[in-house]
């Protein structure tokens, strides 16, 4: 795809104009998933299993039946079995079936007139559980003598002579890892553990599901993917594709955790049953026991580096557990943990094993912090042992245009070495650190991008304005970046552009809000629509002047005469074509149909100043920047949102946030409480430096912003409490009690 | 079980309600009176999503009893801005893209008024533990303090 319109005069693209979901979001008026009430609805609530692992014996839901104004009760025998892993696991978790595999797995659902009494009704489900042994700790679960969560299931994955719950390995790399060791001046090598964390989105999942025992019915939802949600209602329910309509709701944060399916098939199942709407909401407890978190597990790496800064071998193993079902977000972990260097002789493994905690959901960047924060720490100890500058060391070793990537692929353009450029030169690397107990880290980030299957239709209406219709919710600011991509391609002014996010029978397929895809994806089918609305102008335009079709150009919002019959008429704007679109051939639209490809790596660089107590071991973030190559940033603000909030959800991933299991497998932190998410008073501001390195894959040089942000962090908080403290930190999340045992 | 009936003024308004007993603020203000800006994250008083004020007073919504809004009068964010004027911290927020997904937002703009109603002019430090029983998942702080500074600053005709 040509690149040169992103050396052109961008108009509209650039700018930070008012998001036009603004003034519905500020005024309270806006609708989240939990928003909606219908007449008639019923409200449900889940049973779910007080055990680690437990097998079901029997569900009796006659005394919750009995309460007036109990109209339901679905169980697993309510829904269609599955073939295909895929969906066989996603189908056990939302429901569980002959054993309970988590504390807070589903095992029974209620529906009632009022919330009250279906939480009442949901007490009253007696169910007969056996309990089992359990295992949540990874390499527990990985022993051939661990609790088996899934009898008799074979991996395909795992190696020969893998413990029970081993599911899956892989490996990645280049070289002669020993030759490379021999080569160095210092190896060093150092095994690190994470806990697990969550996405702590604000808005619990909640959904309004209205199906007709035929089959027929509408989902509201706050989702990332209102087609998987359609495609696995209509699976475990029976139902057929074309009859379930799923419509998106505002979305109260997701960063990968609502890419997945829990309640709502469970509400439609309530639905078809009761022949009524229904709708059901998590509540914050519910959210942390049974959706989310992210991978954790022990990260083992090894480096050799010369004294001059040359890394001459690298190695990373990841041992991982993602919950009850087999997860494959160690290779992402695996695969992004060297990604930011150039490296001759590299190799990364990993193992996924499933434990008895709730399956694993994508986080941001899902596996890459855990992975790079390995990475960064060895990288940032060699040089204090070999007493050299980290952040010329980074620009010595930094994987750039040409270099075959630590997992295979050869990079393209790419901005990592401009914001490591940017970095050095910036004053918060170079003002001093003055004072006892006080460190600065720094660390580099990487996220792979995704693009992915979308579709994108846009119509010009008869006022000389642009309608776009998508299927991909906006979390962030989106609709307000596709409009101001449509403006830019057909000449518009942004006001004149409006973005909605459709329902499921009002667009074609969308893959999930996910992957950083929306804006690299979305932007690119939404510009290739204009394109096509714009073929169709010209086409009328030179239908009016009786001229060839292929003799008109678009420029600035208007057809205008080229070649032989260059200024032979005056231009015809949009608004002017748009007004006899009935009269000269009908109403003109453009779409656009694709699988996303090239969307373009992203790197980034942060830098963090910390100050450690060492009397309580609490660690204050003083100074924080961070840079990164957004290709083209489309909206500023939303660029910066995404690089500030990411960073913010890592340094509470560094030093806050971890899932805490007792003895009994129970998880001890199900509340905002305990579970600890970084608040205004926690952190300075988060100074975001924004570089453009045009991804040649996209009209405009866009690169996904949305998930880099949380990468460096880990390692760059990491780091910087390293150095303030003299203290290697391997342990996350470093909180107050863990830095005061390393450092007495 | 018979209900209760609540008499109470809601930005501005004087409106009746019935409610349970034990149903809270947040309950009677979302699923009785059909005001959804306040919103529930976590209904144990950590995320201030369901920030309102009473009186004047900022309080968490799903902590407080829907009866004991008899005789007082409570403030949402539905109330906040005047007819289609926005209030400037609404304005604000739109302007210096305080929010991304805003879920958070209304809480935000209803605890930064009532810190902006006894405070014209607060410090950044003050501003962030004002805010500190409001969670925001996105944005990493920065733009919402930002926002809140710009409103104080405007309002008080600096
Ligand atoms: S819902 Fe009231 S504080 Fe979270
Ligand atoms: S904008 Fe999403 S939680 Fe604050």
């Amino acid at each position: 795809m040509a690149l040169d319109d992103t050396k052109r005069d961008f108009k509209v693209i650039g700018q930070r104009v008012v998001r036009p979901d603004g003034i519905d979001k500020v005024t309270g008026k806006a609708q989240y998933g939990a928003d909606l009430i219908l007449p008639g609805m019923l409200w449900g609530a889940v049973v779910r299993s007080p055990h680690a692992h437990a097998k079901i014996l029997k569900i009796d839901a006659s005394e919750a039946l009995k309460l007036d104004g109990v109209e339901a009760v679905v169980t697993r025998a309510d829904f269609v079995e599955q073939k295909g892993d895929n969906f066989a696991d996603n189908l056990d978790n939302i429901m569980a079936g002959k054993k309970a595999l988590y504390d807070g797995h589903a095992v029974a659902a209620v529906a009632a007139t009022s919330q009250r009494l279906a939480n009442k009704a949901a007490k009253l489900v007696k169910v007969e559980y056996e309990i089992l042994p359990h295992v949540t700790e990874v390499d527990e679960a990985m022993k051939a003598d661990a609790p088996v969560l899934h009898e008799g299931r074979k991996y395909t994955g795992a190696p020969a002579g893998s413990g029970p719950n081993v599911t899956h390995y892989q490996d990645y790399g280049h070289g002669d890892l020993d030759a490379g060791f021999a080569k160095a001046d210092m190896v060093i090598e150092r095994s690190f553990k994470s806990e697990g964390v969550h996405q702590g989105y604000i808005e619990p999942h909640a959904c309004v599901a209205n199906y007709n025992t035929d089959g027929r019915g509408e989902t509201w939802v706050c989702t990332q993917g209102p087609f998987m949600i359609r495609d696995f209602t209509a699976a475990f329910n029976g139902f057929n594709i074309s009859q379930v309509r799923v419509t998106p709701s505002e979305i109260g944060g997701g960063f990968g955790g609502k890419a997945h399916i829990f309640i709502e098939p469970v509400a439609a199942a309530l639905s078809k049953k009761t022949g009524r709407p229904v709708k059901m909401a998590m509540t914050r407890s519910e959210v942390l026991r049974a959706t989310g978190p992210t991978i954790s597990g022990h990260i083992d790496v090894k480096i050799g580096m010369k004294k001059d800064g040359t890394i001459t071998a690298g190695y990373l193993g990841m041992r991982a557990q993602g919950g009850a079902y087999p997860s494959g977000t160690v290779d992402m972990a695996t695969q992004a943990a060297f990604a930011a260097y150039d490296l001759e002789n590299v190799k990364s493994e990993g193992w996924n094993v499933v434990t008895n905690r709730p399956k694993e959901a994508a986080y941001r960047a899902p596996g890459a912090p855990l992975g790079v924060w390995g990475v960064e720490s060895v990288l940032d100890e060699l040089c204090q042992e070999l007493n050299l500058d980290p952040m010329e060391v980074r620009i010595k070793n930094a994987a750039k245009k040409g270099t075959k990537s630590s997992y295979g692929p050869t990079f393209d353009d790419m901005g990592l070495l401009t914001a490591l450029e940017a970095a050095k030169a910036h004053p918060h690397w170079n003002a001093p650190l003055d004072g006892p107990n006080k460190g600065r880290g720094l660390s580099c980030g990487f996220w792979f991008n995704f693009g992915g299957a979308t579709s994108v239709s846009l119509q010009i209406n008869s006022d000389g304005t642009a309608s776009v219709t998508e299927g991909n919710p906006d979390i962030g600011g989106s609709r307000a970046s596709i409009s101001m991509m449509a403006a830019e391609t057909l000449g518009l002014p942004f006001e004149k552009v409006r973005t909605i996010v459709a329902d499921t029978n009002s667009i074609g397929f969308n893959q999930e809000t996910n992957g950083s895809r929306v804006t690299f994806a979305v932007g690119l089918a939404t510009i290739k629509a204009a394109e096509a609305a714009i073929k169709v102008m010209c086409g009328r335009a030179a239908k009016i002047w009786g001229i060839d079709e292929e003799a008109v150009d678009w420029v600035d919002g208007a057809a205008v005469p080229s070649g032989p019959n260059a200024g032979d008429f005056p231009p015809m704007t949009l608004a002017e074509i748009a007004k006899v679109a009935v009269q000269t051939g009908g109403p003109i639209a453009g779409h656009h149909e694709v699988t996303a490809d090239g969307a373009g790596v992203s790197f980034g660089v942060h830098i963090a100043d910390v100050e450690v107590d060492p009397e309580t071991g609490k660690t204050t973030v003083l100074r924080y920047t961070a840079f990164q190559d957004a290709g083209k940033a489309i909206h500023p603000d939303y660029v910066e949102g995404q690089m500030q909030g990411g960073a913010v959800q890592g340094i509470g991933w560094a030093l806050n946030e971890e899932y805490i299991y007792g003895a009994d497998g129970r998880l001890q932190n199900d509340g905002f409480l305990d579970y600890r998410i970084p608040v205004a008073s926690d952190l300075p501001m988060i100074d975001a430096v924004i570089l453009e390195i045009p991804n040649p894959g996209h009209p405009y040089g866009v690169r996904g912003v949305g998930e880099t942000g949380i990468v460096p962090p880990l390692a760059a908080i990491g780091n910087a409490v390293s150095r303030a403290t003299g203290v290697r930190m391997t342990k996350l999340p470093m909180s107050p009690p863990t830095v005061l045992k390393a450092i007495s | 079980m018979s209900k209760l009936h609540v008499t109470t003024t809601i930005n501005g308004d004087s409106r009746e309600f019935l409610c349970e007993p034990e149903d809270t603020l947040l309950d009677a203000l979302r699923n009785t009176l059909g005001l959804t800006g306040a919103k529930e994250g976590c209904a144990t008083g950590d995320c201030g999503a369901c920030s309102v004020t009473v009186n004047g007073r900022l309080v968490c919504s799903c902590l407080m009893l829907a009866a004991e809004a008899e005789g007082q009068e409570i403030d949402t964010i539905e109330g906040m801005a005047d007819h289609d004027k926005l209030h400037p911290l609404q304005k604000h927020f739109l302007e210096g893209a305080a929010l991304q997904c805003g879920i958070c937002t209304p809480g935000f703009l209803v605890a930064a008024k009532a810190l902006l109603d006894k405070n014209p002019d607060p410090t950044e430090t003050e501003i962030r533990y004002h805010l500190a029983g409001n969670l925001c998942r996105c944005t990493g702080y920065d733009k919402i303090i930002r926002a809140v500074q710009n409103a104080a600053a405007e309002m008080r005709g600096a």
